[in-house]
């Protein structure tokens, strides 16, 4: 049946990027959303969308959205229901077509235990591993334990000490007990120089499964995947081939239908490989695989599940070139890699040819709490390794995007390191290779790039000005300080002092001399002491984000003046009037938040509430209920 | 824009003259530099080091951070009290700046001078700065930090020490305050510091009142007069306290922190005010003088005995150089016309001579013109005077000069008075000098501002005291005349310089010659926020 309506289960870059595919093969695409999502970009690319009551995990709306538009079928993406064997049974149940394995296949897959079984009855190597704590030692340690039904990190543990088995036990399972809701756990062991190797597959329903070659994804941090790459530099053609047909020999034996992905762990030492997972999505790195086969793994998705036969054979398969892509976060590498929220206050994608965005954000979106902070993946072809690694460096440098902290600097680093460029990259590269966390520019040119700020800045002050705006800027006859900027940068505060010269440009109080060239909303280009930087800038409440030759640098500029509360305070806790006192719903030593009522008066037929100017004790109540107070007689004593 | 042509320079940048003229008015400025580094060094640094030890301001950071970010500041008369008992400045600094959006006009103490005490040089300065605040409709700021009055015994005055006269004139700045308010302008003012006895009215009658929390201090009299009087024992705080105030007197509108919290809560003030300017707003879009405005340091001699050409002048404040000249082939020794200053439309006048019958005729008309259309004036000074003589004075010198003179005075639009070089006597007036009303005057360093030229004043008295020696029969002694005249010239042309005119405060500033063009600039903004109203009428022209 050839689907004409898809209807798309998540959100995002991978929303988009199935959009993308679909309307070109001329098929209506309807987006599903929730309010934080209202303004996300993919909402706007799909033909139709719906918001959703609860959210996406919540299958019924979802099918109940499919039906009541007329979809004919649903792509999961990856995340949320796209590995839910239930969903994925429901969905077929209501007469819409799956784009996916089907759901015996999912569940199965699923469980990891099953799943070893079913590799190791295909004859595909897998790990030693027990589900039994006391045959820990028969394994050897280090050992991994991980979650039965978990992926993404959640539920893991290494444990190299047999004395802490026991605790990391408890504390995988406790965390895959709230991450899936399914608190098994099993131990295997952990092979230290490693590599993560990964076989694509494609099975149509009429048992055709071919392989797409491998991808490389050792470079993890908090056992997420960041950089990948096709082909590995470990992985010869004859590995391929050995590697691949394991896969495609599991992947026959289940009967896969649909794209799927077989894990492995791949032994730096002794080139072994052992079957760890299987995917029954299309995995977030799916775009390598695409790059160097040519093929576009949506559009074969959407046509085996629309029951057509794959087009081609094990034979035409061809890795060629390189492709590596890099996972954008929103995140903070210097901090544990931990999360952080904010707003994208520009994103203008370098245009460095062959090198594919494939994002989910635009400029203004909201990053929250509420979902993964991965804002995209950028993916750069080239015919050698080393320059498809270059050229998305570049990308990667020249672009102008951000608004908060994101892993961009530490990808660069990465890319650029030799460690990188020479193949070295074990799934432990994350931790052996120190690199930089932060933006690869000394002091002085982060200060340049502050004075470009400033002079963005006065030139933005200049052109709103209500009056006096055509006078030369900061001009005075006398004598006056400097005009001065401080701007946040980190920890630090980079202060940038200048004064306009007659007959145009700056004097910093460092006595270098400033030129502007040019200057509009988006950009500046100024030289200092006969250094030129052209920059694009983007300011938002007062947040700048300028470029640089190595990414972007993001300035807060520091409030001119503090905020100040001393007229609160002043009239906090006294009697604002006369009056009774008619509640003291507080007690001495009770500790109070700002805001809280301390007491309640009545005075001319009205209440009125004291309340706490900030938060603290409360040291002293010198009235009580009934009591006629004066105005402005203390009536609480609090203290910090 | 003018429809008008550009005009052409002829002005020759590599002629000996040019050069020696821009060496010496780049040395004149040199002067003035150090002036000003003077001036901002107010009382010394020992003084400024005990302020910053308080947390205390200096008076220029207040004026700054009170004013918008990159917005222009034009200080008014920065060197007053030059070579006298005072430092440079007068000990206050009054000047026209931008707050959140509104142009006003600041005066502030300097309380690294004798503790902000005020004397001659900052009363008539505060005076100014008044003056300023009432003729362009612009609101008054007040930077409050003062001892009160300087009460010392004035002994050894220099010769330009201004007397302030008997107590029963003085206060008159009082009475300005409340005026300013009565007209819609409204008066604002940040107390600093202490503020005592009638320093008190200073923020008593104003409109807006900030004080900083133990720091301001405003009574009538403190704690000493307090206990001298009536025996009543006080403390500072409790007597005039910014909390008391805040809390109690209710002299105090908004009670801050700090110093910096006050002068954001004085920005708060400056924004809600809702400025609207009742004049022409200028043009968004207009061209810069064809000509290079830095040729302006080469074209008047130190001498001031070459006649230069002020239409120089003109092609380099006017934009794209563009005049439109009237009557340019009558009266030629004074020029008028039409020209743009940053999108402005003015009428300039500027001396290429002395006045002659005809010149003050050509001018009458031309004012009249102006104020016809409600526009500015702009007059560039370099005046001798009325021309004298038998010829002159038989056509009608000085009829034709009243009737300069009477358009003048008469004139309603505002009056720009730029003084390149002579000012002499009656010339002074006619040509828009301080005391004819005129909005703003600003000289050049090169400036000479007297009733006469000191060689003229030196040889009328040497022809007096040899018609007095021939009527009383005397011998004359010839050297020892020659001697008089001499040192009588040069203390007379010593007097009449720049700077010893701007340290009594009788212009508004020296400026450099290549600020003009925004000096004026920023005038013409400021007058704009009165309507600019021509005059419909005049007094009875003498013809």
């Amino acid at each position: 049946m050839t689907i004409k309506k898809l209807l798309i289960a998540n959100r995002g870059e991978i929303a988009s990027r199935v959009i993308s595919s679909a309307q070109d093969m001329g098929i209506s695409c309807v987006a599903i959303y929730t309010q934080d999502d209202a303004n996300s970009p993919y909402v706007k690319e799909a033909d139709e969308a719906y918001k959703l009551e609860g959210s996406y995990l919540d299958a019924k709306e979802i099918i109940s959205i499919a039906k009541n538009s007329g979809s004919h079928a649903i792509h999961p993406g990856y995340g949320f229901l796209s590995e839910n064997a239930g969903f994925a049974n429901s969905v077929k149940k209501a007469g819409i077509i799956w784009i996916g394995p089907s759901g015996n296949v999912i569940k199965k897959m699923g469980d990891k235990i099953t799943s070893k079984k079913l590799a190791e009855k295909a004859g595909v190597p897998t790990l030693p591993m027990t589900s039994d704590a006391k045959d820990a030692k028969k394994i050897g340690y280090p050992i991994l334990v991980k979650a039965s039904a978990g992926g993404g990190g959640k539920g893991m543990r290494i444990v190299e000490d047999p004395k802490k088995l026991k605790e990391s036990i408890s504390a995988a399972e406790r965390e895959a007990e709230s991450g899936f809701g399914d608190k098994r756990v099993f131990l295997e062991r952990y092979v230290e120089k490693s590599r993560h190797i990964e076989i694509q597959i494609l099975g149509d329903s009429f048992g055709n499964v071919v392989h797409l070659g491998e991808r490389e994804c050792s470079i993890q941090r908090r056992h997420q995947k960041i950089v990948e790459e096709s082909p590995s530099t470990v992985i010869d053609q004859e590995l391929r081939d050995k590697i691949g047909s394991a896969a495609v020999q599991l992947a026959s034996a289940l009967k896969y239908e649909s794209a799927g992905t077989v894990e492995f762990l791949f032994d730096d030492k002794t080139k072994e490989f052992f079957f760890l997972e299987v995917n029954t999505r299309l995995q977030v790195e799916h775009p390598v695989t695409e790059e160097v086969t040519g093929l576009d793994l949506v559009k074969e998705q959407i046509k085996i599940a629309q029951g057509n036969e794959l087009e081609f054979v094990q034979d035409d398969v061809e890795l060629i070139g390189s492709s590596i892509e890099v996972r954008l976060y929103a995140e903070d590498p210097a901090n544990e890699f931990l999360p952080v929220t904010g707003d994208i206050i520009a994103f203008e994608p370098c245009d460095v040819p062959s090198v594919r965005w494939d994002v989910g954000i635009e400029k203004g979106t909201v990053v929250s709490s509420n979902f993964d902070p991965m804002l995209g993946k950028v993916i750069s072809y080239a015919e050698t390794r080393e320059e498809a690694a270059q050229k998305l460096a570049l990308a990667l440098e020249r672009s102008h995007f951000g608004g908060m902290r994101t892993n961009r600097d530490y990808l660069i680093s990465i890319l650029r390191s030799e460690d990188f460029l020479k193949g070295k990259t074990t799934s432990d590269f994350v931790e052996r290779v120190d690199l930089n966390t932060e933006i690869d520019l000394s002091d002085s040119e982060i200060f340049d790039h502050a004075v470009a700020v400033a002079m963005w800045n006065q030139a933005k002050n200049r052109e709103s000005a209500g009056v006096l705006s055509n006078i030369q800027s900061g001009w005075h006859n006398a004598r006056l300080p400097y005009q001065k900027v401080d701007l946040i940068f980190g920890d630090d505060v980079v202060e940038v002092k200048y004064k306009s010269k007659r007959g145009g440009g700056f004097y910093l109080s460092n006595d270098s001399s400033v030129m502007i060239y040019e200057f509009d909303d988006e950009s500046i280009d100024i030289e200092i002491d006969g250094k030129r930087i052209i920059s694009k800038i983007t300011c938002h409440e007062g947040k700048f984000l300028i470029q640089t030759i190595k990414g972007d640098l993001l300035f807060q500029m520091k409030e001119r003046f503090e905020s100040s509360s001393i007229n609160e305070i002043a009239g906090g806790l006294t009697a604002p009037m006369p009056g009774k006192v008619v509640d003291v719903p507080i007690k001495k030593n009770e500790s109070v938040k700002s805001g809280q009522t301390l007491v309640i008066l009545e005075a001319m037929k009205m209440e009125h509430k004291v309340t706490a100017p900030s938060d603290g004790n409360v040291k002293e109540v010198l009235i009580a209920v009934g009591d006629q107070v004066e105005s402005g007689s203390t009536l609480v004593i609090l203290e910090d | 824009m003018l429809e008008a042509q550009s005009l052409k320079t002829r002005l020759n940048l590599n002629d000996d003259e040019f050069i020696s003229n821009k060496k010496s008015m780049l040395g004149k400025l040199d002067e003035i530099n150090d002036l000003l580094d003077e001036a901002e060094a107010g009382g010394g640094p020992r003084h400024h080091e005990r302020l910053a030890a308080r947390g205390k301001l200096p008076v220029r950071e207040r004026i700054f951070n009170f004013l918008d970010p990159d917005s222009p500041f034009l200080e008014i008369s920065p060197l007053a009290g030059y070579k006298s008992d005072y430092p440079v400045g007068g000990g206050c600094v009054a000047g026209i700046g931008v707050s959140a959006g509104v142009e006003c006009i600041i005066f502030a103490n300097d309380p690294t001078v004798l503790a902000g005490a005020m004397q001659a040089f900052s009363v008539k300065k505060w005076m100014r700065a008044m003056q300023i605040a009432r003729d362009c409709r612009i609101p008054f700021v007040q930077f409050v930090e003062s001892a009160g009055g300087d009460l010392r015994p004035r002994g050894n005055r220099s010769s330009v020490a201004l007397n302030v006269g008997h107590f029963a004139e003085s206060g008159r700045q009082f009475y300005e305050i409340t005026e300013l308010s009565k007209l819609g302008i409204p008066t604002v003012t940040i107390t600093f510091g202490s503020s005592t006895a009638g320093g008190a009215y200073q923020p008593g009658m104003s409109d807006y009142n900030i004080f900083v929390k133990e720091q301001s201090q405003v009574f009538l009299g403190g704690p000493p007069l307090v206990k001298m009087a009536t025996g009543e024992e006080s403390d500072a705080e409790s007597l005039g306290g910014a909390k008391m105030h805040a809390e109690k007197s209710g002299l105090a509108d908004y009670f801050a922190e700090d110093e910096m919290d006050a002068i954001r809560i004085g920005r708060e003030v400056m924004s809600h005010l809702d400025w609207s300017k009742e004049g022409n707003s200028p043009d968004s879009i207009y061209e810069e003088p064809i000509n290079d405005q830095e040729d302006l340091l080469g074209i008047v001699n130190p001498s001031l005995k070459r006649p230069f050409d002020v239409r120089e002048v003109i092609s380099r404040v006017a934009d794209g150089s563009r005049f439109e000249e009237f009557k340019p082939l009558f009266g030629p020794t004074i020029i008028c016309g039409f020209m743009k200053i940053h999108g402005h439309t003015v009428g300039v006048l500027g001396n290429n001579g002395s006045l002659f019958p005809d010149s003050s005729q050509k001018a009458a008309h031309f004012i009249q013109l102006c104020n016809q259309i409600s526009i500015p004036l702009v007059f560039l000074q370099n005046i001798t005077g009325f021309n004298i003589g038998k010829e002159f004075e038989q056509n009608g010198s000085i009829k034709k000069g009243a009737q300069m003179l009477n358009a003048v005075s008469n004139s309603e639009v505002p009056h720009l008075t730029i003084i390149l070089g002579n000012s002499y006597g009656a010339g002074t007036y006619a040509m828009s000098g301080r005391e004819f009303g005129n909005a703003f005057t600003f000289l050049w360093p090169t400036a000479k501002i007297a009733v006469m030229g000191g060689e003229q004043i030196a040889g009328v008295m040497s022809m007096v005291r040899r018609a007095k020696a021939m009527r009383d029969g005397l011998p004359f002694d010839e050297k020892e005349d020659a001697k008089i005249v001499e040192g009588q010239k040069i203390s007379h042309d010593k007097g009449s310089e720049a700077l010893i005119a701007t340290s009594a405060i009788s212009d508004d500033g020296i400026i450099d010659p290549r600020d003009t063009r925004t000096v004026l600039g920023i005038c013409l903004s400021v007058v704009n926020n009165k309507e600019v109203k021509g005059s419909d009428g005049f007094g009875v022209f003498r013809l």
